[in-house]
């Protein structure tokens, strides 16, 4: 059985929750067996999993608001044990990197972090993902009977192949957190980073900050969430949270822009995994038109005004 | 405060990543080795600092081969106290954290810091294995950390913004960017790191749960389609008709 942990932050599903139990359910498949979602804590209509391909949903009711990785683990450890799950998945996000380790060793299971791919289940348990930065890929063997995977957002869309499903309730079993959570700040109204789809990003080419009004209207315009090169977060012309690259957030949407960006292979790293890639520079010699499909050589305060108009044509003909 | 800091040794981040001829291994050849940006810029810094102000020690602790000794010794350079070696090559997360912590569970150190992941295999699988086996609050992602007492706070990257959270010690933490400065270590240092020491210890037995089948090389893009500038409706076609991604 393939069990999928379905993290519900302040009580909401996120597209990756619906990703992960959709990897979960194909996973299940190449395994002839089936898919079950573990919900931990509040979560609004947790059946609705069962459209994503989840045969069963459990839900473990209790305090848990604020995310400590022990809790957590232990939680969703008792169950793949409870429930004799071979498989169990999480997402690589910020609270998934850390129950990954934990279930590891809870579980006495193997573990490959940040997969893309379906794993191959013939001939031993293999699957996939990118390493060296996404300048290589590698394909891990897991030797132990337990396998425990964390899935790259943005990897498998959620698709529906079912209905809603009753949701059956567990008993948490879950330690006192010893990790107390004093203040959350997050962005509201866009999409956080590591889940867009669509991400609009710009560097030290805007010149000062006072000039990324084109830079939001863009993004507005095409749907898309706004990002950044280091430099521009190391002088505080955006929020630190905005960068992406090798430091910052590592991402791959659909579509990324980058506008007045060089592309350093440390920004490169973060961002190379991107399906489509569109660079707007007005030095033909930047390093990124390298890693492009589409470019525009010119000045990004020419363009960008300009891209903004055909995407708002575009959109009105739709 | 008792501080251990887990180095790890990769590529530079400019490297070349090539196979051997039948893509099971990587290609060292013409490779330059650092210790992960991660460690030490801001792991290891943030603990040299933690002990400039409250006092206590470093220790370096890094899992592998002999030749990992100059990156070991660039770290006792920029400060740490001593280091240890467990003498084996690493060759899977849980191997790697299973000798981490048979190692830190006899030291009874304050806090295990390590960088929130490696630059090769990108895993940030270690920190919270450690956690697991010690049985310790594991904090990742951590950009800045105050420390009053035995009393941590914490602030820490989550999707789209950060987090606060408060711990006790000992707890194990992973170091993002912001958490602290990198050093470049002078002269003094690199003469003092030749005299600290730096002891080799044999790794405990346990099979590694993974293994590296193969590797390959993402296909390479196709060239860059530019698109004239006076023409943006056409790359919003461009976008929608021949990507599809729009």
């Amino acid at each position: 059985m393939v069990l999928v942990y379905a993290e519900s932050p302040k009580g909401q599903f996120k597209k990756s929750a619906l990703e992960a139990v959709t990897y979960g359910k194909m996973v299940a498949d190449a395994m002839g067996t089936s898919c079950t979602a573990l919900v931990i804590g509040n979560a609004e209509n947790a059946g609705q999993l069962g459209k994503y391909g989840a045969s069963k949903v459990v839900q473990a009711n209790g305090a848990f608001e604020n995310f400590d990785s022990q809790v957590f683990a232990t939680v969703i450890a008792n169950a793949a044990k409870e429930m004799g799950a071979g498989v169990v998945i999480v997402n690589h996000s910020s609270s998934g990197k850390s129950l990954l380790g934990r279930l590891a060793v809870k579980l006495d299971a193997g573990s490959v972090s940040g997969v893309n791919s379906l794993p191959t289940v013939d001939g031993g348990f293999k699957v996939k993902k990118n390493v060296f930065s996404g300048k290589a890929i590698a394909e891990f063997e897991i030797k132990t009977a337990v396998k425990v995977l964390s899935l790259m957002g943005n990897s498998f869309p959620p698709a529906e192949s079912g209905a809603d499903v009753a949701v059956e309730s567990m008993d948490a079993n879950a330690p006192a957190a010893k990790i107390t959570v004093k203040a959350v700040q997050t962005v509201d109204g866009t999409v956080p980073l590591p889940e867009a789809e669509l991400v609009v990003s710009a560097g030290r080419g805007m010149k000062g900050p006072e000039n990324w009004g084109i830079i939001d209207e863009l993004a507005n315009v095409v749907g898309a969430t706004t990002a950044c090169s280091r430099p521009v977060a190391d002088i505080g012309w955006r929020p630190h949270h905005e960068h992406v690259g090798q430091t910052g957030v590592a991402i791959r949407p659909n579509l990324y822009f980058a506008i007045g960006i060089s592309g350093a292979i440390q920004h490169l790293a973060g961002v190379n995994s991107s399906k489509v890639i569109v660079v707007i520079n007005k030095d033909p010699e930047a390093p990124f038109f390298k890693a492009a499909d589409y470019g525009v050589c010119a000045d990004l305060f020419d363009v960008v005004p300009k891209l903004t108009e055909a995407f708002k044509k575009f959109n009105a003909a739709q | 405060m008792k501080l251990l800091v887990c180095v790890t040794q990769t590529p530079e981040t400019t490297a070349n990543i090539s196979f051997n001829a039948d893509n099971t291994e990587f290609n060292t050849t013409g490779v330059n080795f650092i210790m992960n940006p991660y460690d030490e810029w801001y792991a290891l810094v943030r603990a040299l600092e933690l002990k400039e102000t409250a006092g206590g020690s470093v220790t370096i602790i890094n899992v592998g081969p002999t030749a990992n000794d100059t990156v070991i010794r660039k770290g006792l350079a920029i400060g740490a106290d001593d280091a240890v070696r467990i003498n084996a090559e690493p060759k899977s997360s849980m191997f790697v954290a299973k000798q981490i912590a048979e190692y830190a569970k006899e030291g009874n150190f304050d806090m295990v810091i390590l960088g929130k992941e490696s630059i090769d295999y990108n895993g940030a699988s270690v920190g919270a294995m450690v956690a697991e086996y010690l049985d310790m609050p594991f904090i990742s992602f951590g950009t800045k950390m105050e420390v009053a007492g035995n009393t941590a706070t914490i602030n820490r990257d989550i999707e789209g913004g950060e987090e606060v959270v408060e711990v006790a010690t000992p707890f194990v933490l992973s170091a993002a960017k912001g958490m602290a400065e990198q050093r470049i270590p002078n002269m003094r240092g690199i003469m003092m790191a030749k005299r600290k020491p730096l002891n080799v210890i044999e790794p405990v037995a346990f099979d590694d749960p993974t293994a590296v089948v193969s590797y390959t090389l993402p296909s390479a893009k196709s060239a860059v389609k530019m698109v004239d500038p006076e023409d943006m409706d056409e790359l919003v076609r461009l976008l929608h008709e021949e990507a599809k991604i729009i």
